[in-house]
């Protein structure tokens, strides 16, 4: 059923703007990004989204909806209550750059500081082997579609900007993705402590909510890389067992 | 309505979420107000409030005060420790009272204010790193409660059951699932492996992690039912200790 709904859409450039407010036609079934897309073309066509697949797929449409990081293409209008103002303002954790735009080249950077997958040599008969059950756990986290609400939401770097001490739990995901796997020898437990900075996540889970993926960011990925620089630095027996194996 | 210009730090609790995102941090944070002070204050009760009949109160088991010649305090405070600092430094216990007590976040999506931040680096926090040690102790005490659980079936005049006896079952089980869907554990049994097949017992240790894993998708749920259920058997036996109420003996 046809309805009018009140859609407020942040409009602004670099660190300044503010809400607009749009009444807009909403028909059974769209989703926010129907909606931004009806107001670019009855209101504004000049409003600046990022949009690709429409489906969930290619991590583009990226927005706070309600202040809830979400995919405006998976958000479906009637899961909101449309007898209020709808708010769709940019991620906050990254730089504005207009409208619903922001610069998430930092995500670019961080991922290039993480050593590549490394395998092990090949066996005598010049194979490679690994067993399916040994890599379901992997392939888990290459759901990823590297949408970046994870690192929005992250308090750690939403709310206390310690873009240059911790990676954020998109980057925890692929460090486990390479640390699990049963072919890579590459060592980044280092990596992951002092780099990537795992103590600063506390766990809070609020990756794991925010995911479009579904993917246990915190229980899978996070705490099995805590625990392993647990194994390597705060362990005193694993420590002790080392020393005297002369490792 | 320029507030808040992305890039900025929101203010303490600030958001723009609609729903009730409030309530579950509250609703824990209380709850764990409530059982921290009713066990501080059991701790202290006169201990023979701690057995009725065959049962006895998780909060008193073991006694270890028999160990310790001239102690004359309550045994509970020889004990309490090591489920507190299992509970503390738990995985899913972080999360819990970072979120309803820290306000670090409070919700996901609210804003903290401009405060300064470690993390788990820096002390006290980085001493959750522990918690391997704290799953090793809370193990024996899960034994001592199996041990407890059977010996509260033999009453002064044989072998019987009541509803004593149901509610220690719901705490020793709770805690069982509790202990054993723990995180450390599940890396400790297998987690920590990465090529199974090449490893020694690779292939039993990828199914008892498995196993692990299992337990672990619902930790978060026997964390809040361990907790219940430990804290309402002291309430029961020191109820029935106190003559307040009356255990009911089905044979």
């Amino acid at each position: 059923m046809s309805r009018i709904v009140n859609m407020k859409v942040f409009r602004g450039e670099k660190d300044s703007g503010q809400l607009h407010d749009y009444n807009v036609q909403i028909d059974d079934g769209m989703v926010v990004l129907d909606v931004i897309h009806r107001i670019q073309a009855t209101d504004a066509p000049d409003l600046a989204c990022r949009w690709n697949c429409k489906a969930g797929k290619c991590g583009s449409c990226s927005a706070e909806v309600n202040g809830k990081p979400s995919l405006m293409c998976m958000t479906r209008m009637d899961t909101l209550n449309n007898d209020k103002p709808i708010t769709v303002e940019p991620l906050k954790t990254f730089p504005h750059v207009r409208d619903l735009v922001t610069d998430v080249s930092w995500n670019f950077s961080v991922n290039k500081k993480i050593k590549p997958f490394k395998p092990r040599p090949k066996d005598a008969d010049g194979k490679q082997r690994m067993y399916q059950y040994e890599v379901d756990r992997v392939q888990e986290f290459r759901k990823c579609i590297e949408c970046y609400l994870c690192q929005d939401v992250c308090h750690v770097l939403r709310n206390h900007g310690k873009h240059e001490e911790f990676a954020g739990p998109r980057f925890m995901v692929r460090l486990a993705s390479l640390e699990m796997h049963p072919l890579d020898v590459e060592d980044r437990i280092p990596f992951i402590k002092e780099i990537g900075g795992v103590g600063f996540c506390n766990i809070t889970k609020c990756c794991t909510e925010v995911c479009p993926e579904h993917i246990h960011i915190t229980d899978n990925a996070i705490i099995p890389l805590k625990e392993r620089v647990a194994d390597r630095y705060y362990d005193p027996i694993q420590m002790l067992f080392r020393v005297l194996g002369g490792k | 309505m320029a507030y808040p210009v992305p890039g900025t730090r929101e203010p303490f609790l600030a958001t723009r979420r609609q729903d009730a995102w409030w309530v579950v941090p509250l609703a824990m944070a209380t709850t764990f107000i409530v059982f921290i002070a009713y066990a501080s204050w059991a701790a202290f009760q006169p201990v023979e409030y701690s057995k009725f009949g065959p049962y006895i109160s998780p909060f008193f088991s073991p006694d270890l005060t028999r160990f310790i010649p001239g102690f004359t305090w309550s045994p509970a405070l020889l004990i309490l420790w090591v489920p507190a600092g299992f509970r503390l430094t738990c995985y899913y216990g972080r999360k819990a009272y970072y979120r309803s007590v820290a306000l670090s976040p409070s919700a996901c999506a609210v804003g903290k204010g401009d405060r300064d931040y470690k993390g788990e680096r820096a002390l006290p926090w980085v001493l959750n790193n522990l918690h391997r040690y704290f799953l090793y102790l809370v193990t024996v005490l899960v034994i001592f409660h199996w041990i407890h659980f059977f010996d509260a079936f033999r009453f002064n005049d044989g072998w019987g059951m009541g509803l004593g006896n149901i509610v220690v079952a719901a705490d020793t089980i709770f805690l069982t699932l509790y202990v054993f869907s723990c995180h450390s554990l599940r890396h400790l049994v297998g987690g920590k492996i990465d090529c199974y097949s090449c490893a020694a017992a690779g292939v039993t240790r990828h199914k008892i992690w498995t196993g692990v894993s299992s337990l672990n998708n619902l930790h978060n749920v026997y964390f809040w039912c361990s907790l219940f259920t430990v804290g309402f058997a002291d309430v029961y036996v020191r109820l029935c200790a106190m003559g307040v109420w009356s255990d009911v003996r089905f044979f």
